[in-house]
């Protein structure tokens, strides 16, 4: 232990809550739980319990109130399945019978039976009471705020619920049964409990179909729910996207080129939408190369058809590759005169190539004076400076390509 | 095939060594688009028919028999999947050019793999795909830019992937060259003389990576056939 500062309060620093234990617990992790706490081994507790268990029963009522209000470690839970020491709960509840057997034989049993049955009632209880856990309750309080007990009964882990309800309600009537009988007004009690019955049953008879009709509601509601929502989305992105580019679309319908341009920037958008996770362009060369197409495309009003081969992440020698890359797409937009540009990419362990080619006007390269900054500085100077390569073959009624190549830095 | 007997057109069967127009089928749910493509491919090929939906299809295409179905790959019931390999069981001989507006790496990888002879995009322009149906009718393979950047990056030697066999699971470096070419939109007459080969030697080139690409077992291949239950 650390030495702790300040004035002992008597608190270790941590505030540490009691949990029950998942991992290693024999009933319900109620023994582990405290064991852990008080820094004990966790055979010590759970005789403690089995010694306050055989007597009177009072353990058992203790161990049941522990159950019912302790949470499972959170740690535990976020561990997923846990591991049960199922040896020692045999141990113990063969220890409980065999000094049940005992005091049986000896004729002391009669008083505390009568605990024993009320033990077993309230397991039967904790049973169905019990909490769930947080995520069913969760499911549970979310779909019927107010009726939780209703949701319960309809929930998906019907299973679970039913093994539940079922195991605890013969639990509670053994407990009951015994507990008359033992003391003795069984009989007095019987016609009060076929009258019980009856009264029972005819409700249920009545209350059933109304339970159904519940049930059914509860659970179309959901669906609906969860179809509108997906609903809502793909309306947003029609309603927002699609229905406002086909209106720009109508307005500018004798502007052949702007139509192109938004037909082609919508469909962007759309196909990104539905077959691409997005990845940072700032990240990688692949969205980066991508991002550069898209963005001279809206401007150019031209189609880049991008195909890019390997991805990587952008470094600070390839941003200038991104950089040479929208300057000769952009050159190509608007000296170019066509509708398409080809740009392909190709990611190599050693180094990244581009091409940009179009099938257009073309140019003499000889002949570009010497202050366009376009194709020598921001493509071959760009490409020179940073220790790449840019390549230009053109000739008038040709077409261009452009062609760049940079070595990748330090990789292995 | 040979035997064209077309009166519509009015043109002289086969007497020229120049190959009949091919007979081609469409099968596109959009109507719109069926009538569009129609329209820009009339005058250089025989359209024998169209249909909307996969049942028609293979109806149709078992009775006129055509030399290539432009095949689109997204229609309801199954898409153009359904009927590639309904028709294939019956008439082998009849040649599938996938066309579509999906440029999911899945889809063109899963209809290639299922038979068909090539993929371009819905956005290709009318003498290309002009162009695409003529070589696919005469047995050689169509590759749009981005399948070719596919089947370069599936092919790509990574150090985690096994070659059971190296006939099959790699590419030669001039396949290699074609589809990069291919890729950056080169034409197959401009990859010719960029390479100093014949076009047929590129035809050559694509129709055995097509082969690779319809045969080989490698894991990215098989990966996208599994996430698209296509096994």
């Amino acid at each position: 232990m650390a030495p702790r500062l300040g004035p002992p309060t008597g608190q270790p620093a941590p505030f540490r809550k009691l949990y029950r234990r998942a991992e290693g617990r024999a009933l319900a992790g109620v023994a582990a739980g405290i064991a852990e706490h008080l820094g004990i081994p966790t055979y010590a507790v759970r005789i403690a319990f089995v010694l306050l268990v055989l007597p009177s029963g009072v353990g058992a009522i203790l161990y049941a109130v522990f159950w019912a209000l302790l949470d499972i470690d959170p740690a535990d839970r976020a561990r997923g399945k846990a591991s049960r020491h199922l040896g020692q709960l045999f141990i113990f509840i063969a220890v409980a019978v065999a000094f049940q057997i005992v005091l049986a034989i000896a004729g002391l049993s009669s008083r505390y039976l009568l605990a024993w049955f009320l033990g077993v009632v309230a397991v039967g209880a904790v049973l169905i009471w019990r909490k769930a856990d947080d995520g069913q309750r969760q499911r549970w309080s979310a779909l019927t705020p107010r009726y939780p007990w209703l949701a319960m009964i309809l929930s998906r882990d019907r299973t679970a619920t039913t093994i539940r309800l079922v195991g605890g309600g013969l639990l509670v009537l053994i407990g009951l049964i015994g507990f008359l009988a033992a003391t003795g007004e069984l009989s007095a009690i019987r016609d009060g409990l076929l009258f019980g019955g009856t009264l029972l049953v005819g409700v249920g008879v009545v209350v059933a179909p109304w339970l159904v009709r519940i049930g059914t509601d509860l659970r179309n509601e959901r669906r609906e729910r969860i179809r509108s929502q997906e609903r809502a989305e793909i309306a947003a992105i029609v309603h927002d996207q699609v229905l406002h580019t086909l209106a720009l679309i109508q307005r500018n319908s004798d502007d052949s080129r702007e139509v192109a341009r938004l037909a082609r920037s919508q469909e962007r958008e759309l196909r990104n939408w539905l077959y691409k996770p997005t990845a940072s362009p700032t990240a990688r060369i692949g969205a980066a190369l991508e991002a550069v197409a898209a963005e001279v495309e809206d401007a150019f009003a031209v189609t880049v058809d991008a195909v890019v081969v390997g991805d990587c992440d952008v470094d600070d020698r390839l941003l200038p590759l991104v950089h040479a890359t929208r300057e000769a797409l952009v050159n190509a937009g608007k000296h170019a005169k066509v509708p398409t540009v080809s740009l392909y990419a190709e990611v190599e362990p050693e180094q990244v190539s581009v091409f940009v080619r179009d099938r257009g006007a073309g140019f003499d390269l000889d002949t570009v004076e010497d202050d366009r900054h376009g194709v020598r500085g921001s493509i071959l100077g760009r490409m020179k400076r940073h220790g790449g390569r840019a390549e230009i073959r053109s000739s008038p009624g040709e077409g261009t390509e452009v062609r760049l190549t940079m070595q990748r830095g330090a990789v292995l | 095939m040979s035997d064209d007997q077309n009166p519509a057109t009015g043109q002289t069967p086969a007497t020229e060594p120049a190959p009949a127009r091919p007979r081609v089928f469409l099968v596109d749910d959009h109507g719109m688009f069926r009538a569009g493509v129609r329209a820009e491919l009339g005058p250089t090929v025989d359209v024998v028919g169209e249909a909307g939906t996969v049942g028609e299809a293979v109806a149709a295409i078992a009775l006129h028999v055509p030399d290539v179905v432009l095949l689109d790959v997204h229609m309801p019931d199954g898409g153009g999947r359904a009927v590639l390999e309904t028709v294939r069981q019956t008439h082998p001989q009849v040649k599938f050019l996938a066309l579509s507006v999906s440029d999911a790496a899945e889809d063109v990888i899963g209809l290639i793999r299922a038979g068909a002879r090539g993929y371009v995009t819905k956005t290709i322009s009318a003498t290309e795909l002009a162009d695409a149906v003529r070589r696919v009718a005469e047995g050689d393979a169509v590759f749009s830019p981005r399948l070719a950047g596919f089947v370069l990056d599936a092919f790509t030697q990574r150090n985690d992937t096994p070659v059971r066999d190296p006939e099959l699971d790699l590419l030669t470096n001039r396949e290699r060259e074609v589809l990069r070419l291919l890729a950056r939109g080169y034409a197959y007459k401009e990859i010719a003389s960029e390479l100093f080969i014949s076009v047929k030697t590129v035809e050559t080139h694509v129709s055995s990576v097509l082969r690779k690409l319809q045969m080989s077992n490698r894991y990215e291949l098989s990966r996208w056939a599994v996430d698209r239950r296509l096994v």
